[in-house]
């Protein structure tokens, strides 16, 4: 069974955001980095960079296969987390302790449409 | 097996010679050359003996699997017996003494050939011409889409750049697409597995280029709805691209052409029995409808006046994507080949490896987890063992087969599922070789349920267990450096 975090928020394509004064943390679900594989590589926006909601932001690269990160909030990347260039393997050892970027958002209201630990539970019941 | 890894510069002894050149006849020949270019010191070269430099390669190639030494179910890579005798012809001196650039009058026996292979690949295909140039599926499905943007371009249609590829696609094409400035746009599947119509229809408007299919495509389905689609973008102005890496399903029975596609490729490794990569290097022949001849790359070989060959340059031509004429010994060798099986006997390939594909899948479809399950043609895709262990994935299960003397399939390909393990077992095998396989891929379900930790470990009985695969992509090491 993948791991789900209480108090985060996720998207339809597996990614969590944890909010925190306007900042929205950002990683991959436990679930992304079981079916992912070794991780092997992790493209990454850099700071002061935009992104947008369900628009692709930087990729995952693993043994298997490589996918793309779609953020889940619009705004300003505003830190990225270097660690993950010399060791993305952080992201198999644990997925929600180790975020991939910080976002400073500007629509708040985009939270509204991501889902809570239950309902993602619910979803990812049904994904497999 | 004895295991051995080593490289031949780790054999080398300072002064040791397996072979003296002749004294050097002329003066040291660097005359002109700045002194920037000239070499300081000699090239480092390895330095053996004759036996030393014929074990090496000896030994290695016996750490080698290959098709001659074993089954090889790779899926969609179509892994067929290389038959001798295209080696035989391919190594004629009359072929192999040739040079590309000796005058067309002087290699006319090679013209011919090129030309009547062209004819043979566009009589199994429908096609109505062949440019045997590109060298391999993914430079064939490059040139396919160059020839169709010129084909677009010269028609003064330039707002046409997107390209329309299934999810369930070989990767190979939304790269090639890319690769050649287009855009791709994805096109789901149905639960049934093949192209979703009503997915499709609201893509296609006037922006559209053409679009990439593969049929049977790579669950191993015939796309039923072939007609439809290709009605719904020839009226939507856009061309139909045939991947061709999936042929040997149909093989003398059903032709692209046929199905309504403009632009093709052939990979004459999987369906024409020529090596593939390490075995020798790909071809792969791109071929168009009638209307398209005229933007082939160039060089083509066309007819002279007095009934001889020519090199040839079509008039829209897209340009040229190869030096020469491609792989020229790989064409010999799929010549041979077709002309080994005949008009009779091409018809059989296809037939029996769909036979030996669904006698595999229902052997098997107990123990391994089936998604969709009609009739297969020449592949088809488990997502997985039926019952899996918590922990126990399709990696294990192909590493383990390892250790039952069998190559693995593909695996984690198509991504549609999340266990894939793709099973071609082409149609050069015995059922005796099919009955072993299925009988080690049931004994493996058995050993996953009851011994897991014997196939998380595996293989066992190979020169290599499991390298550390992330270790390998992050930090390779890929140049050898002298121990000093």
């Amino acid at each position: 069974m993948s791991k789900i975090a209480d108090g985060l928020l996720y998207s339809e394509s597996h990614e969590w955001v944890k909010m925190e004064n306007g900042i929205a943390t950002v990683g991959i679900t436990d679930f992304a980095q079981k079916s992912m594989g070794n991780i092997v590589y992790v493209d990454m926006p850099e700071p002061d960079d935009e992104v947008s909601q369900n628009e692709e932001f930087g990729a995952v690269e693993s043994v298997k296969a490589a996918s793309d990160l779609y953020s889940p909030v619009s705004g300003v990347v505003t830190e990225v987390n270097e660690a993950l260039d010399d060791e993305p393997g952080l992201l198999n050892k644990d997925a929600y302790a180790n975020w991939i970027i910080k976002v400073k958002i500007s629509e708040p209201a985009e939270l509204e449409t991501l889902m809570d630990a239950a309902a993602y539970t619910d979803f990812l019941a049904k994904e497999a | 097996m004895k295991y051995y890894d080593k490289l031949i510069f780790e054999l080398s002894k300072t002064g040791r010679r397996g072979y003296t050149l002749p004294a050097c006849k002329w003066e040291d020949g660097l005359d002109g050359i700045p002194e920037n270019l000239k070499r300081n010191h000699a090239p480092e070269l390895p330095e053996v003996s004759e036996p030393d430099t014929v074990r090496h390669y000896v030994n290695l190639s016996n750490m080698n699997f290959g098709v001659d030494t074993g089954f090889y179910p790779l899926g969609s890579c179509t892994m067929k017996y290389n038959p001798r005798i295209n080696e035989e012809m391919a190594s004629h001196p009359g072929f192999s003494g040739l040079h590309p650039l000796q005058p067309a009058e002087t290699v006319r026996g090679a013209m011919e050939l090129y030309r009547i292979l062209s004819d043979a690949l566009c009589a199994v295909t429908g096609m109505s011409a062949f440019t045997l140039n590109p060298f391999a599926g993914a430079h064939g499905e490059l040139t396919g889409l160059m020839i169709m943007r010129q084909y677009h371009f010269s028609k003064g249609d330039t707002k046409r750049t997107k390209i329309i590829v299934p999810d369930s696609a070989h990767g190979t094409n939304p790269a090639s697409a890319a690769v050649c400035g287009l855009e791709v746009v994805q096109v789901k599947s149905t639960a049934n597995g093949t192209v979703d119509v009503n997915d499709l229809k609201p893509l296609l408007d006037d922006t559209v280029a053409g679009i990439m299919m593969t049929n049977p495509n790579t669950l191993g389905l015939f796309e039923s709805e072939i007609s439809e689609i290709a009605d719904l973008v020839h009226a939507a102005g856009g061309l139909l691209y045939y991947d061709g890496a999936n042929m040997n399903a149909l093989l003398g029975k059903v032709r692209p052409g046929d199905m309504g596609f403009d632009i093709m490729h052939l990979n004459l490794h999987k369906t024409f029995s020529t090596p593939h990569g390490g075995g020798g290097p790909g071809a792969g022949p791109v071929g168009v409808a009638g209307f398209l001849r005229e933007y082939l790359p160039y060089p083509s070989v066309g007819a002279d006046v007095s009934g001889g060959y020519t090199w040839a340059k079509g008039s829209h031509t897209a340009g040229r994507i190869s030096g020469f004429h491609g792989n020229f010994g790989v064409l010999i060798k799929a010549y041979a080949y077709i002309l080994m099986l005949g008009r009779q006997n091409v018809k059989n390939a296809g037939p029996y490896a769909v036979l030996a594909a669904n006698y595999i899948k229902e052997s098997l479809k107990d123990c391994y987890k089936l998604p969709i399950g009609s009739v297969c043609k020449h592949e088809f895709v488990f997502d997985g063992l039926a019952d899996a262990p918590e922990g126990v994935t399709t990696l294990d299960v192909a590493k383990r087969l390892l250790d039952y003397g069998f190559h693995a399939p593909t695996i984690y390909f198509p991504l549609l599922f999340h266990q894939s393990i793709m099973i071609e077992p082409t149609e050069t095998e015995s059922v005796e070789t099919l009955d072993a396989f299925i009988e080690a891929m049931r004994k493996i379900a058995g050993e996953a349920a009851e011994n897991p930790e014997i196939l998380k470990s595996a293989p066992h009985n190979t020169p290599v267990s499991r390298p550390d695969e992330t270790q390998a992509a992050v930090h390779p090491i890929l140049k050898y450096r002298r121990q000093s």
